[in-house]
């Protein structure tokens, strides 16, 4: 009861995010709309740490939509000095900054129904999900693929990489590493294995991309 | 700039044509939006037929092959553009277009794209000449754009003057010039009944031959006529015009149907229908030569000959006409320096003898200074005089060389040159050599053939050349394995695979990480050229260009082969004269790392013919079993 009374007060944003959620995925791949995103963060801790920026750009039938790109920077109100040496975002610098409860917002009008991609997708998907209890809402509803596990379960076991990641797996497929460590450039890079991915053993194997979809459900992190 | 991924995509676009003609901001938004597109190996990007997509695409990675009718014609790898061809045409796609082997693509939205560079000639001239040299088959695109600031004069088709007035064999002299008093010309042509020349008769003519009293009016026109009439085809331009006249020294050129004398007469050009437009310019560099008086005098001319080219060649003149130019400027070069070593000699040459240009020279195809390559055949002497006679040539051929060497052209360090006893022989020990190369072939003696067989009279009596290729022609006709030999080394050099990155490069030695633009493109065309030549039977004509043209007409059904190989020998010799200028250098080395994008595509353009003209050779002369 009081569940369903907090539900009713949702803010739009998040009604229309849920309604998106509830219209089921078309059947085939060339049609499902992909959201291949990463999050730059404080830390790896996702109760304690925020996050600092957030790229993400659509990926539809092999082809990444770069010109409808999601690139946002959030304010920091807790600022660690160690992870500013690898994301290079200063408390104050030249981005146009917005709120966190802004950039989610932006976020969910995104993604709607996508089904997001992320590198170890878990983390980045906790990450929101606590920006979203912030915000006393429910955590994201997408379908998910981890580019990470997919590599693990998809590519044979002799070509397997040291760990799983992004730079490692970005060289397995000879993808450059241009802007590392920008949400934007992640989030591009991701998206490039994703595809690869996808067509290399996927769509080569007559696997089903769907017993590779996670449901939010699942999100084992937190 | 919308994301680091647009910038990445703007940092790869602005090295590649036309993206390097378009305004950096007008490149971010372009760039920003871009679409990236992955293709699977074999992947199809359009098809022939297919309706217009929105995008035209750059390769990023990868390679993506363009087919006609399931053959590949166009490779497009790393910067190349492809699928705006049909847009620009807005017309339905005339390719395919498929992933060669797994690739990233960056499409971008065409419409955008060209609104944004409608007035942006740069682009519009790449795109143009960039579709004009992509495939041979279709010239519905062929560069537009206008040469400005180019003075095409000399290029323009002389202006000759019809009708003709002419007069019989039979016609008096005071005939002849009464007809030329009424029409107010200055010579008079004689014809047969089919209006074919038979000779001319100049106002010089009269001065020297009539009002000297050596003459009577009425004796008939043959009498004091100059004959044979020096004659030469329709197109002939205004500037070699002005070269015939001054090399020939004559002030009237005679025009027929087909540029010899067994044809209709056409016209006449004369020194006045031909204006001189600035004074720096081939002809007037032949009028220097001639009233030079030393040899540092000619080098001095010569060297002025270099921004001459450096100009056509920036002007964008075919090639094969520039190099006629430098080629008749060093022949009356090497001309005049033969007439002043003559004159300091004690005795005059004991018999008559000609002065061969070989190689390149002999081609015609010499535009930098390079080796000179050179020999002399001398007539039959007794042989109780012949010993004294070769070395009164020989002597003279030492002088000769190294007045040449002055002007420029260092001296062959192989010896191939006239002072040389090898080459500097009578005619019938010159008949004997051949014969020697031709029936004995060697892999040296082929290689003395591709130097020997491209042998131009520059100096001298032209019964001997002619004679010697006589000689030639009959050895090859009846030794004809010998064409067997030429065409193994005429495939010796394959050339580069048209896929960039598969370039060949000399992998040793000084010019390590460099391609050899003459072993390796430019020779073959050579080779192919002479070999298929000689092979109908004729040694004639010696320019490679002038060969594909003569085998364009022998061989209907090889036409458009031929001339793809006429193509490509213009921009392979147009390329290694401008680097050759730029650096100072033969030019025979390209460094891949200076090569534009644009100049890539060039090259890449020019390898294929020469590996579908190996291929005719290697079936003509079935040398598939012997390799």
């Amino acid at each position: 009861m009081l569940k369903w009374f907090q539900h009713k007060n949702h803010p739009g944003f998040w009604q229309e995010y849920d309604a998106a959620n509830k219209v089921p995925l078309p059947n085939s791949i060339e049609e499902t709309s992909f959201v291949v995103f990463d999050t730059e963060t404080t830390g790896l801790q996702p109760k304690t740490d925020i996050v600092l920026s957030i790229g993400a750009f659509r990926v539809k039938n092999k082809t990444v939509f770069t010109s409808q790109g999601l690139e946002l920077y959030l304010q920091q109100e807790r600022f660690k000095k160690e992870s500013a040496a690898i994301h290079g975002l200063r408390k104050s610098g030249n981005e146009i900054k917005i709120p966190e409860s802004e950039a989610v917002e932006e976020f969910l009008s995104f993604i709607g129904n996508s089904v997001l991609v992320a590198h170890h997708a878990a983390f980045d998907i906790a990450m929101i999900n606590s920006a979203l209890k912030r915000m006393n809402l429910p955590k994201l509803k997408n379908k998910f693929i981890d580019t990470a596990q997919l590599f693990q379960r998809v590519v044979p076991s002799q070509q397997q990489v040291k760990n799983l990641g992004l730079d490692e797996i970005a060289r397995y497929f000879k993808i450059p590493l241009h802007d590392r460590h920008t949400a934007n450039g992640d989030a591009y890079i991701t998206a490039l294995i994703f595809i690869k991915l996808y067509t290399k053993y996927i769509q080569l194997n007559n696997l089903k991309l769907n017993d590779f979809l996670k449901s939010h459900q699942r999100t084992g992190l937190l | 700039m919308s994301n680091i991924v647009s910038q990445r995509i703007f940092d790869f676009l602005k090295d590649f044509p036309p993206f390097n003609f378009i305004k950096h901001s007008d490149l971010i938004t372009i760039s920003s939006t871009c679409v990236v597109r992955y293709l699977e190996k074999e992947e199809l990007v359009f098809n022939t037929n297919d309706a217009l997509h929105k995008y035209f695409y750059v390769v990023k990675d990868g390679a993506v092959g363009l087919y006609r009718n399931n053959h590949l014609v166009d490779h497009c790898d790393e910067g190349d553009v492809f699928g705006i061809r049909a847009i620009l045409r807005n017309d339905a796609y005339q390719l395919k277009a498929a992933a060669i082997e797994e690739s990233i693509v960056y499409a971008l939205p065409a419409d955008q794209f060209l609104d944004m560079v409608q007035n942006n000639l740069e682009v519009h001239k790449y795109l143009a000449t960039a579709f004009a040299s992509n495939l041979a088959i279709t010239n519905e695109e062929k560069d537009t754009a206008e040469v400005s600031n180019i003075d095409i004069l000399p290029l323009q088709r002389v202006q000759y003057s019809t009708p003709v007035v002419t007069c019989k064999t039979e016609d008096t002299i005071a005939e002849a010039a009464k007809l030329m008093t009424v029409h107010k010309i200055g010579s008079i042509l004689i014809t047969d009944s089919h209006q074919q020349p038979l000779g001319i008769i100049t106002d010089k003519d009269l001065r020297s031959k009539i009002a000297t009293g050596f003459f009577n009016i009425n004796e008939t026109v043959t009498q004091i006529m100059s004959a044979p009439v020096y004659t030469f085809p329709p197109d002939i331009s205004a500037l070699e015009s002005q070269m015939a006249m001054l090399e020939k020294g004559i002030s009237h050129l005679c025009i027929t149907q087909d540029g010899t004398v067994n044809s209709q007469v056409l016209g006449m050009v004369t020194a006045h229908d031909i204006v001189v437009m600035n004074t720096n310019n081939p002809s007037v560099l032949l009028k220097q030569i001639k009233r030079a008086k030393t040899f540092e005098d000619l080098a001095q001319i010569r060297h002025k000959l270099q921004p001459l080219i450096q100009a056509y060649l920036d002007s964008e003149l075919p090639v094969d006409f520039i190099a006629s130019v430098v080629s008749s400027v060093n022949n009356c070069i090497t001309q005049k320096i033969i007439e002043q070593v003559i004159t300091t000699k004690t005795q005059q040459p004991p018999t008559a003898f000609t002065w061969l240009a070989l190689g390149s020279q002999g081609r015609e195809e010499q535009l930098l200074f390079t080796d000179q390559d050179n020999a002399l055949i001398f007539e039959d002497v007794d042989e109780t005089e012949q010993a004294q006679v070769k070395s009164y040539f020989l002597d003279l051929a030492a002088d000769i060389n190294k007045a040449i060497a002055i002007v420029g052209f260092e001296e062959c360090p192989a010896n191939m040159m006239a002072s040389n006893p090898q080459w500097c022989m009578s005619i019938s020990d010159w008949k004997a050599q051949f014969n020697k190369w031709i029936t004995r072939p060697s892999e040296n003696s082929v290689m003395m053939c591709t130097i020997f067989f491209d042998f131009k009279r520059v100096y001298g009596d032209a019964s001997l050349e002619s004679k010697l290729s006589e000689s030639i022609q009959q050895a090859v006709g009846s030794y004809e394995v010998f064409l067997n030999y030429l065409g193994l080394n005429a495939l010796q050099n394959p050339p580069p695979l048209s896929f960039f990155r598969q370039f060949v490069v000399e992998d040793s030695g000084a010019h390590h990480d460099q391609f050899d633009i003459k072993a390796r493109a430019i020779m073959p065309l050579v080779d192919a050229a002479r070999l298929l030549i000689l092979e109908k039977g004729v040694n004639d004509p010696k320019s490679t260009t002038k060969r594909y043209e003569a085998l364009a007409k022998l061989e209907p059904q090889n036409e458009v082969l031929y001339q793809s190989c006429i193509d490509a020998f213009k921009t392979l010799l147009a390329f290694r004269t401008i680097e050759g200028l730029k650096y100072k250098d033969s030019g025979r080395f390209v460094k891949l790392e200076h090569l534009s994008k644009s100049n890539r595509l060039k090259l890449k353009q020019a390898f294929k013919p020469i590996k579908e003209v190996q291929n005719v050779i290697q079936i003509r002369f079935k040398l598939a079993q012997l390799m």
